[in-house]
């Protein structure tokens, strides 16, 4: 047998049906669904007569547009249009009998932290849902990527999407991390270092010691990420870590199945003279906390770097470059470390779970946030805030000055109330820094969690292993 | 959906690099239950300030760029999210074509599904054809699907690759879901094996 990577391998398990010109058919194991890109694919069932073929591999979380207000129940805190959204899931998720967290489920939360909570998201499987960052399912070795709304139809009606294989990208850390450096600053940096475009067409492997030293929430940061630098998935080969994740939850197999899956799980990884379209290697300790500087992911420089000069770079990017930095209210030469922020956000499905809560907690504990600072803390599901209620990290949230709020998407791209106004600054541990996705004129810098606690204290962009 | 055969139309400029699906319809307006009624809004931010008025300078603004229904663009085209209503957006304005260097990878296959034809060209093809819509009203180019090619006002003929699959479908205005259901058989077969070779899914 010829030698395969984890991306061949899951994918030759689920090819229903392949053409001559290689489209093929793919099934797919778990639909995630959330209130943004789905309701004009159920009018599309509903106007074709057509069913949900496969009900119980389809779930379904409203997180976009809620509110994450403690008053979120009364119904005056959405507005118009997303209440018409929220409800319109509600409406569908019950008319085709698909699973669904309700708002008032304490599971409820953002569609990619619930789905590996709840033991949906399993290693093998091929996972879609309409939002691009469902390569964040990636970490546990499924094939996991975003769709669009035609395609959420398509997967609703056939359980299957139509598909052309992409090429194989490793992207290897080797070696250990610095201290002060996470999951998010090697994800940024594998960015920094491909650009946007870097993985377009490819599906990436991340490997290498310091990817296999990672938990699993940091291994979903990582993840999270890919379709940043433009890959349509990434993924890390299940070990020990994932199946210690994984045992025990509501939706994972249990006894002999368990045993049984196991047993196939443990064949998932890439084979040793497996063949690699692109590969990219970069050092663990060569790593350092990031942030970044512009309007794109790409956009990214150790903390200790200066603005840029757009002269600084090549062709149609000197342009993206100095409207960026214009943007961004920034002066080429400015030291990074001295810019000065407003609020900050920590959440979202890169960063809103609760290694990311304890990471920031651990700056803040006995700390104070800067006068003026607007802070908050957006748990990516019910159970996250539950737990960090339960290990008393929302008391350190709210004694330095936080605000402790309900699970969303929330200021991650501010479809809800949480928006940074005109020329506000924000230090983020969410994953798009484009013009406008955290309010209109906003100005987005993306951070680890640990950053963005260190920001909120010193009310500047901020080296935090300078407060460790 | 529409058949997709020649189009001939005004192309716009739009050279900047990495035009992400925020820029092209921003959060605001994806809080609609329908696919239709967004080109008003392709470019909002880009287009209108604050109170709504357009922006003489953006391009899509301008007299002779305002029925154009082809735009070439800087590279890497529709990075950002998944969002169906950049496509939409852009086909509800008008546009049929749109041609870069390079594309996000589920933009490109989003296009598709709403008959919009991305095209990828090398740089320097790319480099022509941007400055030849950069001439305005008077630069007419042809896009030919079943020929695979465009040629520019000045009769500048570049061909261009695109997946057999999708150029049919696009052609005959095929309907996917349609087309995967005519193998339901082959779906039953495959889900009953894998029921068997892994329950615990
Ligand atoms: S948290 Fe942000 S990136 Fe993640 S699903 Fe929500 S909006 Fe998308």
């Amino acid at each position: 047998m010829s030698p395969k990577t984890l991306y061949d391998k899951i994918w030759d398990a689920h090819v229903v049906s392949e053409d001559a010109d290689g489209t093929c058919l793919l099934y797919i194991d778990r639909h995630l669904v959330h209130e943004v890109t789905s309701p004009q694919a159920f009018e599309g069932l509903r106007m074709s007569g057509r069913k949900v073929r496969a009900p119980e591999k389809t779930i379904a979380v409203p997180d976009h547009n809620v509110p994450t207000t403690l008053d979120r129940d009364n119904a005056d805190t959405m507005n118009e249009d997303s209440r018409i959204q929220v409800a319109a899931l509600d409406k569908n998720a019950k008319e085709f009998g698909v699973h669904y967290y309700p708002v008032s489920d304490v599971r409820q939360g953002i569609v990619h932290i619930v789905g590996p909570e709840q033991g949906w998201t399993l290693p093998g499987m091929t996972v879609v849902c309409g939002d691009s960052h469902t390569a964040t399912h990636g970490a546990f070795g499924s094939l996991a990527h975003g769709i669009g709304t035609s395609e959420v139809e398509h997967v609703l009606a056939t359980q299957t999407l139509i598909q052309k294989k992409s090429k194989n990208m490793k992207v290897e850390i080797t070696g250990k991390l610095r201290p002060g450096v996470t999951a998010k600053d090697i994800t940024l940096s594998v960015i920094g270092a491909t650009g946007t475009g870097g993985g377009t067409g490819y599906v990436i492997e991340y490997c290498g010691e310091a990817i296999r030293d990672l938990s699993m929430e940091g291994r979903m940061t990582v993840c999270n990420m890919a379709i940043e630098g433009g890959a349509r998935a990434g993924l890390i080969a299940p070990d020990e870590t994932t199946f210690n994740y994984v045992k025990g939850r509501p939706h994972a197999p249990k006894g002999a199945q368990f045993e049984a899956a196991l047993d196939w799980w443990k064949t998932l990884y890439s084979d040793d003279d497996a063949h690699w379209d692109k590969v990219i290697t970069i050092k663990g300790e060569d790593i350092a906390p990031v942030v970044t500087w512009g309007t794109s992911p790409e956009d990214v420089l150790p903390i200790d770097a200066v603005v840029p000069a757009p002269e600084s770079f090549k062709g149609g990017k000197v342009d993206a470059a100095r409207r960026s930095i214009e943007y961004m209210g920034l002066t080429p030469g400015q030291k990074l470390s001295d810019i000065e922020i407003d609020t900050v956000f920590i959440g979202s499905c890169t960063n809103g779970r609760i290694e990311d809560l304890r990471a920031a907690a651990a700056i803040l504990k006995g700390k104070k946030i800067k006068d003026g600072m607007r802070a908050m803390v957006v748990p990516g599901s019910g159970l996250v805030r539950a737990q960090a209620e339960e290990e008393g990290l929302a008391d350190i949230f709210k004694e330095a000055g936080f605000e402790w709020r309900l699970a969303g998407c929330s200021m991650c791209l501010a479809m809800n109330p949480d928006q940074l106004a005109e020329g506000e600054r924000c230090a983020s541990t969410s994953n798009r820094n484009f013009e406008g996705r955290q309010g209109y004129k906003g100005r987005t810098h993306l951070v680890s969690p640990a950053m963005a606690a260190a920001a909120a204290v010193t009310g500047k962009l901020t080296d935090v292993r300078e407060m460790m | 959906m529409e058949k997709f055969e020649k189009v001939s139309g005004i192309a716009a400029p739009m050279p900047l690099v990495n035009i992400d699906t925020d820029m092209i319809i921003p959060k605001e307006f994806l809080k609609t239950i329908k696919r239709s009624g967004l080109g008003v809004h392709a470019f909002d931010e880009m287009r209108y300030d604050r109170q709504g008025n357009e922006i003489p300078d953006f391009v899509l603004n301008k007299p002779q760029y305002r029925d154009a229904s082809i735009i070439v663009a800087g590279d890497n085209f529709g990075c950002g999210s998944s969002r169906e209503h950049a496509p939409w957006a852009l086909a509800d304005f008008g546009i049929k074509v749109i041609v870069s260097t390079s594309f996000a990878d589920i933009f490109y296959n989003n296009c598709f599904k709403n008959g919009m034809l991305p095209i990828v060209l090398p740089q320097e093809q790319v480099d022509v054809l941007m400055k030849d819509a950069e001439k305005g009203a008077n630069a007419r180019m042809e896009v030919d699907l079943e020929a695979q090619t465009i040629s520019t006002s000045d009769g500048e003929v570049f061909s261009f690759d695109i997946d057999p699959f999708k150029k049919h479908c696009l052609i005959e205005g095929l309907d996917d879901i349609g087309l995967t259901l005519e193998k339901v058989s082959a779906i039953d077969t495959f889900e009953t094996a894998a029921a068997q070779a892994r329950p615990w899914v």
